[in-house]
């Protein structure tokens, strides 16, 4: 039997093009939730909890709640942050603990840099993966509040775009930090990190409740960004506002991307 | 089956870390400290030494994963600093802890592996159900990677080495850590490898797996090469043809050195025993017990690889 060096067809290896490899990890990583759909599933259930808890229970003894000058529902004011909260989970989910499983007990990086694969195409491909399922969270988060008819103008469209950026933003983020983690006891600090962030990012109310300075620290912080983002579209009051938020979430994207790719450059290529 | 195209040449090849710590400067630790290597096509080349030797490190700048700190390193006379890629699309790695994707079973394992080479996909499947039945594991093709045994695990990370048709096969350390059995087949697919004319570059702190296996050795110790040579040349270089082991009682072996010296050509001393050294062993035997002496066990073999380390670092490979 002749295995090796004999032409059964002439194809050859070769590196593989960016975009290739970007949907080779994004591939590899369906396979293996395939097998773990309800782990995926039940990252999505949280935000939709709260939707129901908080913006539908509350929202029932909130009265007069006015945002943007306007009186409108409460469970208005509460999904559009809940779709971004449900991007920001999908897409930490898959930065984090699941990054920091591949990078230092799986070995999956190391496999990958024994192929044609670079640094620069696993930290891509995984920040594309946290992005596909914050991406799909979202989806599902945006479906679930047409069936309720939550959606008050067609700029809601684009709130799946947005989340995009919400999860390209925590994605390249949460994988830039956990580079940096030595063990499981230093993710408490992602917890302590998204938590406040979750109930305190203008989710659940105005940023017009807190004092000047703490507002500003606020409206500083990514979430907070994507949640009047997601707000202001599913409303239909955009700004320029929108606009900064748009930039700022890119370049937290990009800046988490570039620092990942030189950790792992540092970690993995010694 | 070798020709004298260069696949591998490294030139005063050298590997430094830097240790660092909290307070004060790094500590340079230097792994491998100029070497010079040459592999031609189709040989099997052997580096044989015992742990943190360097053999390692040599590997992993050999796959492009780790930056040279000094001298030149080519692989198909390409730079691994400009062109890791494309020297890795042809080169097979067979890693000393095996790196399998244990949330993938095994046949999807060799498909997304061979997809990271660019190859079509249906050339990937063709190839798997090949390389299946080469390892012996198209049974398997379906089970988790977790329910393998060790020696399966390996055929495995072995058969997904080859997904590429590599021009150069590494296999760091191939048979560590498994049980006889398992050991010879991989020693059995890894020879019909080199007939199909394979380059094969392998490590090992084994002198049998040396022995059967490579063409051509090169002894590292403490980060250079010891000596370089094929296996018997390098047994007929630095040992006798064959080699008699006497034990005496627990801690007489040293003092009852000198009452032997002059029975061999060398004797070494090793807290357990010694070894005469000597091209007749049976005869040496008869002058030892002709003396009066009395050893607990005695045994006559034919000089080894061990042997060769032994007297090239006065330390044995399990060191």
């Amino acid at each position: 039997m002749a295995l090796v060096n004999t032409a059964v067809t002439t194809a050859v290896a070769r590196p593989v093009r960016p975009g290739e490899a970007v949907g080779l990890l994004v591939y590899r990583n369906l396979l293996s939730y395939r097998r773990a759909w309800f782990v995926f599933a039940t990252g999505f259930l949280e935000p939709v909890l709260y939707l129901f808890s908080i913006g539908i229970g509350v929202g029932r003894i909130v009265h007069g709640f006015e945002f943007n000058g306007e009186a409108i529902d409460y469970r208005d004011f509460v999904a559009p942050g809940m779709v971004a909260a449900s991007a920001m989970n999908g897409a930490l989910l898959d930065a984090t603990f699941g990054f920091f499983f591949k990078l230092k007990y799986d070995k999956l990086f190391d496999q990958m840099l024994a192929t044609p694969l670079t640094t620069l195409d696993v930290a891509r491909g995984e920040l594309a993966w946290s992005l596909l399922r914050g991406g799909i969270y979202s989806a599902a988060f945006v479906v679930v509040m047409l069936l309720m008819g939550l959606v008050g103008s067609w700029w809601a469209v684009l709130v799946v775009p947005a989340a995009l950026l919400i999860g390209l933003a925590f994605g390249a983020v949460g994988m830039a930090l956990t580079t940096f983690m030595r063990s499981w006891q230093d993710f408490e600090y992602v917890t302590l990190g998204m938590l406040p962030m979750f109930l305190f990012s203008a989710t659940f109310f105005p940023v017009t409740a807190y004092p000047d300075w703490l507002r500003w620290v606020v409206e500083c912080t990514p979430l907070y960004r994507g949640v009047v983002l997601c707000r202001e579209l599913t409303t239909g009051a955009l700004s320029w506002g929108s606009a900064v938020s748009v930039v700022y979430l890119v370049a937290l994207g990009v800046g988490g991307l570039v620092v990942v790719r030189r950790r792992l450059d540092r970690l993995l290529l010694k | 089956m070798s020709d004298q195209t260069s696949m591998i040449s490294a030139r005063g090849l050298r590997k430094s870390f830097v240790q660092r710590s909290r307070k004060g400067p790094g500590i340079e630790f230097e792994a491998v400290r100029g070497i010079d290597v040459d592999v031609r096509r189709g040989v099997a080349f052997g580096f044989l030494g015992p742990n943190g030797a360097g053999k390692s490190s040599t590997m992993r700048m050999i796959c492009c994963v780790s930056p040279v700190s000094g001298g030149e390193l080519r692989i198909f006379g390409l730079d691994p600093a400009t062109h890791g890629p494309e020297i890795r699309s042809r080169i097979g790695v067979c890693p000393q802890e095996d790196t399998l994707d244990n949330e993938l079973n095994v046949w999807e394992n060799l498909y997304v592996y061979g997809r990271y080479f660019g190859l079509p996909r249906d050339v990937v499947r063709d190839r798997i159900d090949e390389l299946l039945d080469f390892v012996q594991l198209t049974e398997k093709a379906q089970a988790k990677v977790d329910d393998l045994s060790g020696g399966m695990k390996r055929r495995l990370t072995i058969a997904r080495s080859l997904i590429n048709k590599p021009e150069i096969l590494i296999l760091d350390e191939p048979t560590t850590g498994l049980d006889p059995q398992a050991r010879h087949v991989i020693w059995d697919r890894l020879f019909r490898l080199k007939q199909q004319g394979v380059t094969l570059v392998l490590t090992t702190h084994y002198m049998d797996e040396a022995e059967q296996l490579a063409d051509r050795l090169v002894v590292m110790d403490k980060g250079v090469i010891v000596a370089e040579g094929s296996p018997r040349e390098l047994i007929e270089q630095y040992s006798t043809r064959e080699v008699a082991e006497i034990r005496f009682g627990v801690g007489e072996n040293e003092a009852l050195a000198p009452k032997v010296e002059d029975l061999a050509e060398r004797v070494e001393v090793l807290p357990d025993r010694l070894l005469l050294y000597t091209d007749d062993g049976e005869r040496a035997l008869q002058d030892v017990l002709g003396r009066g002496l009395r050893p607990e066990t005695t045994l006559v073999r034919r000089a080894t690889l061990e042997d060769v380390f032994l007297r090239l670092t006065g330390r044995s490979l399990a060191d």
